[in-house]
C-alpha cells in the first residue's frame, strides 16, 4: 500500500516536470506572440484563481462572489509596487497626480506583497461577512468587491492608484529575469511556476488536517461545530487564503496584460471564474485547471472564428459576426450547467487509474461496435 | 426647508422616479426569492430584453400595439426561463440554481449583444410620457411624474393579488413551507411559474418607464438596475413586497443625493459621485450585518 | 439525450483544433485593424473600419520589389474595453500582420500598445488623441492631432466665442479619452482665468439627469463632455428635458451621425464640437464614399444607418494610404521595416497633409475643425476652422 503510494507520487512529480519541460521546449521553438503560449498563460493564471475560488466554494462551502475584487488588490498592489521609480515621477503613468509611493520593488516581493494586501482585506471583510449565510455571503461578497472596485477608482486615492486611469510600465512578463542575472525568464514558464507552485500549496492545504475541517464544514455545519471544529476560525482562514492566491493570480494576470485597470474587475470576471469551477467540478482541483485551460483556449482562440466571419472552413460574415462567439458559448455553458452539472470532473481528482479506465471503456465499446459490424 | 426642497426638487424628483423603477424590478426579485429562495440574477436582463423588444417592435408597429406586446412577450420570456433553467434543477442543491441563473443571465446578455450589434439602441419616445412638463421652476420628463403613482398602483393591486384570490393563497402558502404546500394539493409549478411571469410582467413595466427616462438600451444595461433592485429586495426584507418597493425609493433618493452631492451640500471636488453605484453595495452590506431579516423581513429558523 | 449532447459538445469544441492552421499566404499582405466594433465606442470604431475599407477597396494592392501583392484586412473587435485590447492585439499578431491601424478611443490604444511593443508591430493611431499612446514608445505613431492641442482649442472656443467664464466638465470614470481632454481643457480654461467644476460619471451609467442638474446649480455657462456616443445620446436627451439650458461643447466623438440623431428636433440644445475633417471639404471623397456605402446594406447599417461622412471615416482612409505608402517606402513587409519606414512617411490624405515629428511619431497637425450641429436639419454647419501656429 504505501509502495503503491510512492510510486503514484512519483508519477504524479513525472508528469509534472514533463509538462513543464514540455512548456520549456514551447518557448523555445514558438515565436513569442504565438497563440498558444498566450493562451497557456492565461490558462494558468486562471486555473489558480479558479483554484482558489474552489478552495471556498468547492471544499468550505462558502459561496463567494469577491474574487474580482481580490485580484484587483493583487494586480493593483504589484502593478504600483513593481513600477520603477523613474516611471512613477517621470508624469508619463501618474500623468493627473502627483505620485505618492514613490519607491519600487522586485517582482519577487511584488507578487508576495500582492497576495498578502489581498489577504489583509479578505480578513477585514471577513469579519462581518462571514457570519452570513450562503446566498446573503455571496451577495455581501459580490458587494465588497464593487466597493473596493469603486474606492481603487476614487479620485483622492490618485497618487496611489492613478484615479481610474491605466496603471502601466511596471515590471510585466516581459521584463522578469532570472534572478542575479540579465537574462529574460522565459514567461510562460513563469506563469507556470508561480500558478504550478501556488496551487501546490493548496493542495497541500486541502490535504492536511485544516483541510479536513474545511470538508467538514462543507458537509455539514452544525454537526461540524458539534465536533470543536471552530466554524469562525476556519471560515475565515479558508477565505483569507483563497484571497491570497486570487490577488496572486491577480498580479500575474496584471503582468500577462501589460497594464492593468480597476474597471476590468466587473462582477462578470467573478461570474466568468465560477462558471469554469463549475465546468471543471466543483470540489476537484485538476477539474478547475482543465476547465480554466478549456475555457480560455475556446474563448480566446478556436471560438474566434465564429465572431471573425469564417469558422471551419464555412464563410458566413452575417452569421458569423462580432458576439457570436459569446453566444454560442453561453449556450454550451447552459448545457453544461444544466445537463452536466457535476462538470468535467465531479469531484473526482485527475488521476493514471482514472485515464486508464476511461481509454479502456472507450477501447471495449470501439472493439464492440466493429465487432457488431 | 422649503428652498432647500425647491432648489434641490429636480434630484429627488429623479430619485423617486427611478426609485419606482426599482422598487418594480425588486418586487420580481422579491417573490421568487420568497418561493424559490433563489436569487434570479437574470431578472435584471429580463429587464434589459424587455427595453431591447421594444426598441425593435416600435419601428414597425404603433405603440398601442407594440406596448402591449412587449409586456406579453416579457411574460412569456419569464415564464420560459423558469421552465427551462430553473425548473430542472429543483431537487439540486441551491448553489447550483444560482450558477444556472448566472449562466441564463450570460446568455441572454450575450444575446442581445449578438443581435442587436452591440451598440446603444435608441429607446422610442413615447409620445406622452417622454413630454417635458415644468414642476415647482424644475423641467422634467413626463414619465418621473407618472412613476411612482404607477408603482404605488400596481402594488397594491399585487397585495389585493395576494390576498385575496386562490393563487395568492397558494403563493403564501409555497412561500411559507414548499414541501407541506405540496403535499396539501398546491400544483406548485404552476405557482411558481406564475410567480415568474408576475416578476416579469412588472419587470417590463418597469422598462417602460426607466428607459422612457434614460432613452438608449445596451447589453449590459439591465445588469446595474438589476443589482440594485435587489438590494432593494434585501432591504425591505427579502419575500416582503412593501419592503422591496420602500427599499426601492430609499435606494433611487439616495443614489440621485450622492450624485448632486456637491451641488446640494456644498461640497465640491471630492469624486463622491464615483461612489453612486458602490454606494448600493455598502448599504446593503451594512443591513445585513445589522438586520439579516431586512425592514419587514421575517425570521428564518434553520432546521437541523 | 445526455450521451448525443456530450457528442455534441466534444465535436463542437475539439473539432476547430484540427481545422485550424491551414492558411493560404501566396502574393498577400496583410494589414490588422484595430477597432472596437461593439461597447462604448462600437459606433465610431466601425465608421473608422469603413473608411479603412472604403480605401482598401479603392487601392487593394501594392507593389513591393516588383511584385504585386494584395492587401488582406484583417479586423478585429477590440469591445471597446481595455481588459480584451490584449487578447485581440494577439490575435492581430498571430495573423502575421505587417501593421496595424487603430484604434477609435485612447485607452484600448493605450492598453493594447505594449502587447504591439512586445510583438515588434507598428501600429498608426488613426483618431486617439491622448499623448500617452505615443509617448515614450517607438512603435506607436499617429496621424491626428493631440488632446493638449485639441483641448486648448476648445478652452479658447468656450472662454473667448462663447463668453463663459465658468465651465463643468463631466468625464467617464477611467477613461483615458475623456479624462485626458478634460484635464488639458482645464489647463488652459483656467490660465485664461475662468473656473471649472469636474466629475465623473461611472462604467454603465444611464442616469445623467443629476449631472445636467449638477451643471445648472453651479452657475456654469458652458457644459463640456467630450466622452464616447454612446454615453451623448443620453446626455443630450436628458439635457433636452431637464433645460439645460447651455451650450454643450465636445470633442471629436461627438462628430458622429449618432449625435445628430439624438439631437435632431431638440431645439434646446446647442451642440458644438471640434473635428478632424469637415464634411464637403473634398467633394470627390465624399461622393464616392457614399455611393460606396449606400451599394450595400451592411455597410450602410455600419455607418450607422444615412451615408453622413464621419470624420473618423476620413480619417481611417487616411490611415490606409499612409500605412500603403510606408510599405512602398520600406520596400518590404516585414513589420520591423515598416515600423522603420513611418518615421520618414509622408501622405497628402483627405484630410490635408500628414507627416510625423520625429520624437514621438505624431502627426504635425495645426487645425482643428469646428462644427455646430443644426437641431432642424439633423446635420453639421461648418464653423470656421481654427488654425493654430
Amino acid at each position: 500500500m504505501e509502495k503503491e503510494k510512492k510510486k503514484r507520487l512519483a508519477l504524479i512529480w513525472a508528469a509534472i516536470a514533463v509538462s513543464y519541460i514540455v512548456i520549456l521546449i514551447l518557448e523555445m521553438t514558438l515565436r513569442p506572440t504565438s497563440m498558444l503560449l498566450t493562451v497557456l498563460k492565461k490558462g494558468a493564471i486562471y486555473s489558480l484563481v479558479a483554484v482558489s475560488m474552489n478552495l471556498l466554494n468547492g471544499f468550505t462551502g462558502l459561496f463567494s462572489l469577491g474574487q474580482a475584487g481580490f485580484m484587483l488588490i493583487g494586480a493593483y498592489t504589484y502593478a504600483i509596487l513593481t513600477m520603477p521609480s523613474e516611471v512613477k515621477t517621470s508624469e508619463s503613468v501618474y500623468k493627473y497626480y502627483q505620485c505618492f509611493i514613490t519607491f519600487d520593488t522586485g517582482v519577487f516581493i511584488g507578487l508576495i506583497a500582492a497576495g498578502l494586501m489581498a489577504a489583509l482585506f479578505a480578513f477585514l471583510i471577513g469579519l462581518p461577512v462571514l457570519r452570513l449565510k450562503s446566498d446573503y455571503l455571496a451577495i455581501a461578497t459580490l458587494g465588497f468587491a464593487e466597493i473596493i472596485r469603486a474606492v481603487c477608482q476614487w479620485d483622492v486615492l490618485g497618487p496611489v492608484t492613478n484615479g481610474a486611469n491605466l496603471l502601466r510600465r511596471y515590471i510585466d512578463l516581459t521584463y522578469v529575469t532570472i534572478p542575479f542575472t540579465d537574462i529574460p525568464f522565459p514567461p510562460t514558464l513563469f506563469v507556470f511556476i508561480v500558478a504550478g507552485i501556488s496551487i501546490l500549496l493548496i493542495v497541500l492545504l486541502i490535504n492536511s488536517s485544516y483541510g479536513r475541517a474545511f470538508k467538514a464544514i462543507r458537509d455539514d455545519e452544525t454537526a461540524a461545530e458539534a465536533m470543536g471544529i471552530n466554524l469562525f476560525r476556519h471560515k475565515e482562514l479558508s477565505f483569507v487564503i483563497s484571497s491570497f492566491f486570487a490577488g496572486i493570480s491577480g498580479a500575474l494576470l496584471a503582468m500577462f496584460q501589460y497594464t492593468v485597470q480597476a474597471q476590468q474587475f466587473k462582477s462578470m470576471m467573478t461570474y466568468e471564474i465560477l462558471l469554469i469551477v463549475v465546468i471543471g467540478g466543483i470540489g476537484s482541483i485538476s477539474g478547475s485547471c482543465i476547465a480554466s485551460f478549456l475555457y480560455i483556449t475556446l474563448s480566446e482562440w478556436w471560438l474566434r472564428g465564429l465572431d471573425m466571419g469564417s469558422f471551419l472552413g464555412i464563410d458566413a460574415p452575417n452569421l458569423f459576426r462580432s458576439g457570436f462567439r459569446k453566444l454560442v458559448f453561453s449556450v454550451i455553458i447552459m448545457i453544461i450547467v444544466l445537463f452536466f452539472s457535476r462538470g468535467i470532473m465531479g469531484d473526482k481528482e485527475l488521476s493514471l487509474t482514472r485515464i486508464k479506465g476511461f481509454i479502456n471503456k472507450r477501447g471495449m465499446k470501439k472493439g464492440k461496435k466493429e465487432a457488431e459490424a | 426647508m422649503i428652498g432647500f426642497l425647491h432648489d434641490n426638487l429636480s434630484y429627488f424628483l429623479s430619485g423617486i422616479s427611478v426609485g419606482g423603477q426599482y422598487a418594480l424590478i425588486a418586487i420580481g426579485y422579491t417573490m421568487v426569492y420568497g418561493i424559490l429562495r433563489l436569487i434570479n440574477f437574470a431578472h435584471g436582463d429580463v429587464f434589459m430584453i424587455a427595453g431591447l423588444v421594444m426598441v425593435y417592435l416600435s419601428s414597425s408597429l404603433p405603440f398601442t400595439i407594440s406596448i402591449p406586446l412587449v409586456l406579453i412577450i416579457t411574460v412569456a420570456l419569464g415564464f420560459l426561463i423558469e421552465r427551462v433553467a430553473y425548473k430542472p434543477l429543483r431537487s439540486a442543491p441551491r448553489m447550483s440554481v444560482m450558477i444556472s441563473a448566472i449562466g441564463v443571465s450570460y446568455l441572454l446578455q450575450n444575446a442581445a449583444l449578438y443581435f442587436a450589434g452591440g451598440l446603444a439602441k435608441v429607446y422610442p419616445s413615447i409620445p406622452w410620457l417622454s413630454s417635458s412638463i415644468v414642476i415647482w421652476d424644475s423641467t422634467t420628463k413626463m414619465v418621473t411624474v407618472i412613476t411612482p403613482f404607477l408603482t404605488i398602483a400596481l402594488v397594491i393591486l399585487l397585495s389585493l393579488l395576494i390576498k385575496h384570490t386562490k393563487i395568492g393563497m397558494a403563493m403564501r402558502a409555497v412561500s411559507r413551507d414548499f414541501e407541506t404546500s405540496q403535499l396539501m394539493g398546491i400544483r406548485i409549478n404552476s405557482v411558481i411559474s406564475i410567480t415568474f411571469m408576475v416578476g416579469s410582467l412588472l419587470a417590463a413595466v418597469a422598462s417602460l418607464l426607466y428607459f422612457s427616462n434614460y432613452a438608449s438600451v445596451t447589453p449590459t444595461s439591465g445588469s446595474m438596475p438589476g443589482l440594485k433592485a435587489f438590494v432593494a429586495a434585501v432591504f425591505g426584507g427579502i419575500g416582503s413586497i412593501p419592503g422591496a418597493v420602500i427599499g426601492g425609493f430609499i435606494i433611487g433618493i439616495c443614489e440621485n443625493i450622492i450624485k448632486g452631492g456637491a451641488s446640494i451640500f456644498g461640497i465640491p471636488g471630492t469624486g463622491w459621485t464615483t461612489f453612486s453605484d458602490a454606494f448600493t453595495f455598502a448599504f446593503l452590506i451594512i443591513i445585513l450585518i445589522v438586520k439579516p431579516t431586512g425592514l419587514f423581513g421575517e425570521k428564518q429558523v434553520d432546521k437541523v | 439525450m445526455k450521451k448525443i449532447l456530450l457528442i455534441l459538445l466534444a465535436f463542437v469544441l475539439l473539432f476547430p483544433l484540427a481545422a485550424g492552421g491551414s492558411k493560404e499566404d501566396g502574393n498577400t499582405i496583410r494589414i490588422g485593424v484595430f477597432e472596437p466594433a461593439s461597447g462604448d465606442n462600437g459606433a465610431g470604431g466601425k465608421q473608422e473600419t469603413l473608411g479603412i475599407q472604403y480605401a482598401n477597396f479603392l487601392t487593394p494592392t501594392v507593389d513591393i520589389g516588383g511584385t504585386t501583392y494584395d492587401v488582406e484586412l484583417v479586423i478585429v473587435d477590440n469591445e471597446s474595453s481595455n481588459d480584451r485590447a490584449a487578447t485581440a492585439a494577439s490575435m492581430l499578431i498571430n495573423e502575421d500582420v505587417s501593421v496595424v491601424l487603430g484604434s477609435y478611443g485612447s485607452g484600448v490604444s493605450i492598453a493594447g500598445s505594449d502587447t504591439f511593443r512586445a510583438a515588434g508591430v507598428p501600429v498608426i493611431g488613426i483618431t486617439c488623441t491622448n499623448p500617452q499612446v505615443t509617448e515614450g514608445n517607438t512603435h506607436y505613431f499617429r496621424i491626428c492631432y493631440l488632446d493638449p492641442f485639441q483641448g486648448t482649442v476648445l478652452a479658447n472656443y468656450a472662454y473667448n466665442e462663447l463668453g463663459a467664464r465658468t465651465a463643468y466638465c463631466l468625464a467617464k470614470l477611467g477613461d483615458d479619452y475623456s479624462g485626458g481632454l478634460v484635464n488639458y481643457f482645464i489647463q488652459q480654461f483656467e490660465a485664461l482665468g475662468g473656473t471649472c467644476i469636474s466629475e465623473t460619471f461611472p462604467d454603465g451609467n444611464s442616469d445623467f439627469t443629476s449631472y445636467v442638474n449638477n451643471a445648472k446649480n453651479s452657475g456654469a455657462e458652458v457644459f463640456f463632455s467630450p466622452v464616447s456616443t454612446e454615453a451623448a445620446q443620453l446626455i443630450i436627451d436628458q439635457s433636452s428635458s431637464q433645460g439645460l439650458g447651455m451650450p454643450i461643447l465636445a470633442g471629436d466623438t461627438w462628430d458622429s451621425n449618432v449625435i445628430l440623431q439624438a439631437a435632431k428636433g431638440k431645439s434646446n440644445v446647442d451642440i458644438t464640437v471640434t473635428t478632424f475633417y469637415p464634411e464637403g471639404a473634398n467633394p470627390e471623397f465624399d461622393e464616392g464614399f457614399q455611393n460606396w456605402v449606400n451599394a450595400d446594406s451592411t455597410r450602410l447599417a455600419n455607418n450607422g444607418g444615412d451615408d453622413t461622412v464621419a470624420a473618423v471615416t476620413a480619417m481611417g482612409f487616411d490611415a490606409y494610404n499612409f500605412a500603403l505608402q510606408a510599405i512602398k517606402n520600406a520596400d518590404s513587409a516585414d513589420p520591423a521595416d515598416v515600423m522603420e519606414a513611418l518615421w520618414a512617411t509622408e501622405t497628402d490624405g483627405v484630410t490635408g497633409h500628414i507627416a510625423l515629428e520625429q520624437v514621438n511619431g505624431d502627426a504635425i497637425r495645426n487645425t482643428v475643425y469646428v462644427k455646430h450641429c443644426n437641431t432642424d436639419t439633423g446635420a453639421w454647419d461648418a464653423l470656421p476652422a481654427v488654425v493654430v501656429e
